[in-house]
């Protein structure tokens, strides 16, 4: 096995005994990137030179006793849409092509200081807009498992780098699903963390209200991991809680004895694919087993979840995107007055998806439509709210499929917007309530495409969360690998 | 039911210059997704109040201590155009004559 297929806490724990080195260890992922990048193209950036630098840099640390704690020396992948000072940062956009931030993102900052080894940026679709990593302007990534399939999205990029190996973890962004959908398709581990408990600062913002930071990882420990190196208060993100941020690692031994897991009605039905729910259903009956008491809840507003999402993120898009306009940074297309270079550059620097989102947020937020549709669907997200409160007084955390497919074929939803905005149907309703959120990959369909498990948890409910997420872990014990790992 | 949407007045506010075939497209694309987006209207909600912030935050203020600030030299550097130190853009302003 190459040292770029280990977990990051095997890899933390060979760096510690001096077994391998982190130049060794960069150099596995880097080389595994070489090997793979061509067909999957996860990485819009690899920055070799820094990768290795760093790497170097924690290698010696770590010989003269310094080491700064467990992800010292471990490689790992930004998305795109973070914001890194000195390497470009274009969010999958013709409009920030060549676009260099003059700051580190929060979630940039944490890692530099943990003494993380940055490999690259990661593909997204363009400002995160998208179920499948198709809408990059620099084309797609692919699914490291089957490669005429999609990765899911937006954080596509990031959930098949780790599944490829070329990052040991990576950091995506869920404003709809966007970290959990990928990892589910990718038979990775991706969480969303509560709304405010990760800066924004430095992430190029889609949609204020929901879009949150997560890690991407081969195990549950390993998110844990990260999570709780990137988390906590920062007063340069308005909306970051302020409270405590508990440490996790008990939580994941702790088991689900006596624990009361809600299956939630509407996640179900049409439109499952069969391998899907068979293998929910499978690790129910584990958890039961392993002591867990099975409950039945019911969200009804969950179906009108998408409606809501489809106002609400869009107009939050439409006045987000408005800073990217020709003037301060990115690229510019003339014009003989600023409205007329401002409509010009945009029109030739956002792609299609971006553009319907922005007309759609527009058109949300515009005089004498804003009470119809705004308006009302931040009153569904209410109503949102009230629901799933309600279930956690009979249930500690819910659980459903991440995604209601397996990945799916490169091309096939992507003329029908709807079809791909369905993808997140299960993902989204935690957008819009900010509650924490993991996907585990739980088994395979008959084609040997990853199935992932979500467990969703009350607002601040980590430690729950991952509680049962570790113990899906190891009922499921999946251990299929992509057949690309299987080259080196 | 179908929504009837002025594309052209949208995009304006957008400020995306479109042209005639891209307009129809969105036009009915837009139509399309709003009406299932309407959706939301069929809930209840009289009495409910909107929410903003998920965890009820409000009035969230950094302490008012000077920070340092971007670099100016490294902002401008990737701005389009600029001039002693000041972004550039085209007139903003029709003058008359």
């Amino acid at each position: 096995m190459s040292l770029a297929d280990l977990t990051i806490v095997e890899a933390g724990r060979r760096l510690e005994a001096g077994e391998i080195t982190s130049v060794d260890l960069t150099e596995a992922v880097l080389e595994r990137a070489t090997m793979t990048e061509a067909q999957l193209h996860c990485y819009l950036t690899i920055d070799r030179d820094g990768a290795l630098e760093s790497a170097a840099a924690s290698d010696e640390r770590r010989s003269q006793g310094r080491a700064l704690g467990p992800l010292d020396g471990i490689p790992v992948a930004l998305k795109d849409n973070m914001c890194t000072r000195g390497v470009e940062t274009t969010a999958a956009s013709q409009i920030l092509a060549g676009w260099v931030p003059p700051y580190d993102a929060h979630v940039v900052e944490r890692l530099r200081e943990a003494g993380a080894v940055l490999v690259g940026k990661t593909n997204l679709d363009e400002f995160a807009m998208g179920s499948s990593t198709e809408n990059s302007a620099y084309g797609p990534t692919r699914n490291p498992w089957d490669t005429d399939r999609v990765p899911g999205g937006s954080s596509g990029g990031s959930a098949a780098a780790v599944a490829a190996g070329s990052a040991l973890g990576s950091l995506g962004s869920d404003t709809g699903g966007s970290i959990r959908q990928p990892a589910a398709l990718c038979g990775v581990v991706g969480v969303k963390p509560t709304y405010g408990r990760v800066s924004r600062y430095g992430l190029i913002a889609f949609a204020s209200s929901l879009d949150q930071i997560g890690p991407l990882a081969r195990s549950v420990d390993d998110a844990r991991l990260l999570l709780e190196t990137i988390w906590g208060h920062d007063p340069r993100d308005a909306t970051s809680y302020p409270g405590e941020y508990p440490s996790l690692a008990a939580a994941l031994d702790r088991g689900v004895g006596g624990m009361r897991i809600g299956v939630v009605e509407e996640f179900g039905g049409e439109g499952y694919e069969k391998a899907v729910e068979a293998a929910v259903s499978a690790t129910i009956e584990r958890l039961a087993g392993a002591g867990a008491e099975i409950v039945e809840v019911s969200i009804p507003t969950a179906q009108v979840a998408l409606s809501a999402y489809y106002l609400i993120a869009p107009a939050e898009a439409s006045a987000n995107l408005a800073r990217f306009d020709g003037v301060r940074y990115g690229n510019r297309v003339p014009g003989d007055t600023t409205e007329e270079m401002m409509a010009r550059t945009r029109a030739a620097g956002f792609g299609p998806e971006v553009k319907r989102r922005i007309l759609l947020g527009t058109y949300a937020l515009s005089a004498g439509y804003y009470d119809a549709f705004y308006g009302k669907a931040q009153q569904v997200r209410t109503r949102l709210i009230q629901e799933f409160r309600a279930a956690y007084e009979t249930a500690d955390v819910l659980i459903s499929p991440t995604s209601p497919t397996v990945a799916f074929e490169l091309g096939a939803r992507v003329d029908d917007p709807l079809s791909m905005y369905l993808s997140d149907v299960c993902t989204l309703p935690v957008n819009l309530t900010g509650d924490p959120a993991i996907s585990v990959p739980v088994g395979t369909d008959d084609a040997g495409l990853p199935i992932g498990l979500q467990v969703m948890a009350p607002a601040l409910g980590e430690e729950q969360m991952f509680c049962v997420a570790a113990e899906v872990e190891r009922l499921a014990a999946f251990d299929a690998r992509p057949p690309l790992g299987d080259a080196s | 039911m179908p929504v009837d949407i002025d594309i052209a007045h949208v995009a304006r506010l957008a400020r995306l210059a479109l042209d005639d075939s891209e307009l129809e497209i969105y036009r009915r694309q837009l139509s399309q997704i709003l009406e299932h987006a309407a959706k939301v209207q069929s809930v209840a909600t009289d009495d409910t109040a909107p929410t903003a912030h998920p965890l009820g935050l409000t009035n969230s203020f950094r302490s008012d201590v000077v920070q340092p600030s971007l670099d100016r030299d490294e902002v401008l550097s990737q701005a389009p155009e600029s001039q002693d130190g000041y972004f550039v853009v085209p007139p903003a302003l029709e003058v008359d004559g």
